[in-house]
């Protein structure tokens, strides 16, 4: 489904100050799999997932989504293949733009956008309401809301119902949790698991956390200075632990992990 | 104040209607700050003032000039997405490029319409409201405008546009090309406003080539005082407050030129614009949310709001 070729991505090129974010990625992605992404900071796992989505161009490699080749395209030509959840909030709902009309504009996403009213009546505003209410959010009563009016977590679920309201490729989750408190982030991991679960989705998920890294999806990857340290999935995946992923790591780069986040969350 | 000089000033009012809704369109909706207008806004006086001076049926001559502010907004910007020129300054060079164009498309500094058929004559011909006439046929015109605008901003494209305007990484997310929404956004401002011209030129029977300075000014003017009447965020509210900002603020005008408050003139007015607008925005930056009340914003800057967790 999705196919990431000797990627290679390096910011400020030329420059003393040029950072080197992807150093020969590959990865390949079965339809159906949903794959965690773990790594330090600065590991290249949002370097990644921007990649995918087209808002980072690859200096060298490739990117094929569903056999197609993506890697020159805009984001937006791609945005029909993919759906996508921000880590900030505020970032994938538009604040002055209602609830119902956030989700009109994933309505029409990848379509041709025409001059017919965003807006649907009766039973089209029902289902959106009825797909609002599976959320659990109390939306379901918010459709007029302005989606600046809504509290973190609400606009997260959000964005995950606009990510999620067509069928597409592959839904991306840059560590979509991050920036919320510790119940509403437990209730929207649920949520996208539940959801990418029920649609048999390819999903793509970076998350700071080992723990949801092995308790969420179907495969684990780790990833260091731009590599891909370890690709764990199948059988073996459910014997490990996070102190075995802590030992992987070490017995890999022959350091310890840093980042207590990662170890703590 | 007598009932000419308040006529004058709603129909006047009603005329920059029209720019304040392109200038809705473009500073709030597109989040370009577009300088343009001050050369558009003379650019279909003139078209239209040609075009009518050439026996051009008027209402024709007035979608000339509609159409000829739609060129020049999207001229602004695409030198401002295919070229990458600074918003403020694509529309600066327009505006500036726009002065010789309309000194070109009339041929001389003025051209006067007087004793011409203009899209008022047949329809004064039909009603006659006497002083008032202009004013409630550019009424009906500024409310289908609203109307238009406001139907616009609701449909699939429409919505896109203001997505792309308000948060661009979202938008392009959702398969949207924001270059394109800009250059449909700011070609559709400036129509606007080149109608704005168009009916100036024939309202008050003049096309000039100076007659531009300080519209954007005006027009901004329109639109803050709208909204800070009825709230900036839904779309409907927003374009109604361009339509009564404009009139109010020419009647305010009106009233301190007749009144010789602080002794101002006529030559004065730019400055008095530009004073509002500044004093206005200032207002504004002050306020968060969309509509300012000065007791609560008093007391959140003695308080700092939490920002909302969950």
């Amino acid at each position: 489904m999705l196919s990431v070729c000797d990627a290679y991505v390096t910011f400020n090129p030329g420059t003393p100050l040029a950072v080197p974010a992807l150093r020969g990625v590959d990865l390949d992605i079965k339809e159906g799999e949903f794959v965690t992404v773990i790594g330090t900071n600065g590991a290249g796992k949002s370097t990644l997932l921007s990649a995918v989505a087209g808002d980072v161009r690859l200096d060298s490699g490739g990117i094929y989504i569903d056999g197609h080749d993506v890697t020159g395209r805009p984001t937006e030509q791609r945005a029909g293949m993919i759906g996508r959840v921000f880590q900030e909030p505020r970032a994938g709902t538009c604040s002055s733009l209602t609830v119902e009309e956030n989700l009109a504009l994933a309505a029409s996403r990848g379509g041709r956008r025409g001059l017919r009213s965003a807006l649907g009546r009766g039973r089209k505003k029902r289902e959106l309401a009825e797909q609002l209410s599976r959320l659990g959010m109390g939306l379901e009563g918010r459709l007029g809301a302005l989606a600046g009016t809504l509290s973190g977590g609400q606009r997260q679920a959000l964005s995950l119902l606009m990510a999620t309201l067509l069928p597409m490729k592959i839904l991306i989750l840059d560590e979509h949790t991050a920036a919320l408190d510790p119940g509403a982030a437990a209730t929207v991991l649920e949520l996208s698991a539940e959801i990418a679960g029920e649609q048999k989705l390819t999903a793509l998920m970076v998350t700071h956390s080992m723990r949801n890294s092995l308790d969420f999806g179907t495969r684990t990857i780790m990833m260091n200075a731009g590599r891909i340290l370890l690709d764990i999935h199948g059988e073996e995946r459910k014997g490990y632990d996070v102190p075995d992923l802590l030992n992987l790591f070490k017995k890999t780069t022959g350091s310890e992990v840093e980042d207590d986040q990662l170890i703590l969350a | 104040m007598s009932a000419l000089a308040l006529s004058g000033a709603i129909e006047a009012g009603l005329l920059f209607s029209l720019v304040a809704l392109g200038v809705y369109l473009s500073f709030r909706v597109l989040n370009f700050p577009d300088l343009t207008v001050d050369g558009s806004f003379p650019l279909g006086a003139a078209a239209t003032a040609v075009a009518i001076v050439h026996g051009i049926n008027p209402f024709v001559a007035t979608a000339i000039g509609t159409v000829a502010g739609c060129c020049a907004g999207f001229v602004s910007a695409y030198l401002n997405v295919r070229f990458k020129i600074l918003n403020l300054l694509a529309g600066i060079l327009t505006m500036v490029a726009l002065y010789s164009i309309n000194l070109r498309v009339m041929g001389r500094p003025n051209i006067s319409l007087y004793g011409e058929e203009t899209i008022f004559t047949p329809i004064a011909n039909l009603i006659d409201l006497g002083l008032w006439t202009n004013s409630v046929i550019l009424l009906v015109i500024a409310v289908a405008m609203k109307l238009l605008v406001d139907w616009f901003l609701g449909t699939q494209v429409g919505l896109a546009v203001r997505a792309s305007g308000e948060n661009p990484v979202m938008a392009r997310a959702q398969s949207v090309d924001n270059g394109r929404m800009t250059i449909i956004g700011m070609t559709l401002s400036n129509g606007l406003v080149g109608l704005a011209g168009a009916l100036f030129a024939q309202s008050q029977g003049v096309a000039d080539v100076s007659l531009g300075i300080g519209t954007i000014v005006t027009g901004l003017a329109a639109l803050i005082i709208g909204e800070t009447l009825f709230g900036s965020i839904k779309v409907a509210w927003a374009t109604l407050g361009c339509l009564v900002g404009a009139v109010l603020y020419r009647l305010f005008i009106a009233a301190a030129l007749s009144a010789g408050f602080l002794g101002i003139q006529a030559q004065d007015l730019n400055l008095v614009t530009a004073v509002v607008v500044a004093v206005a925005v200032i207002l504004s930056q002050a306020r968060r949310n969309s509509r300012f009340r000065l007791w609560p914003w008093l007391r959140r800057q003695v308080t700092q709001p939490q920002p909302q967790k969950g």
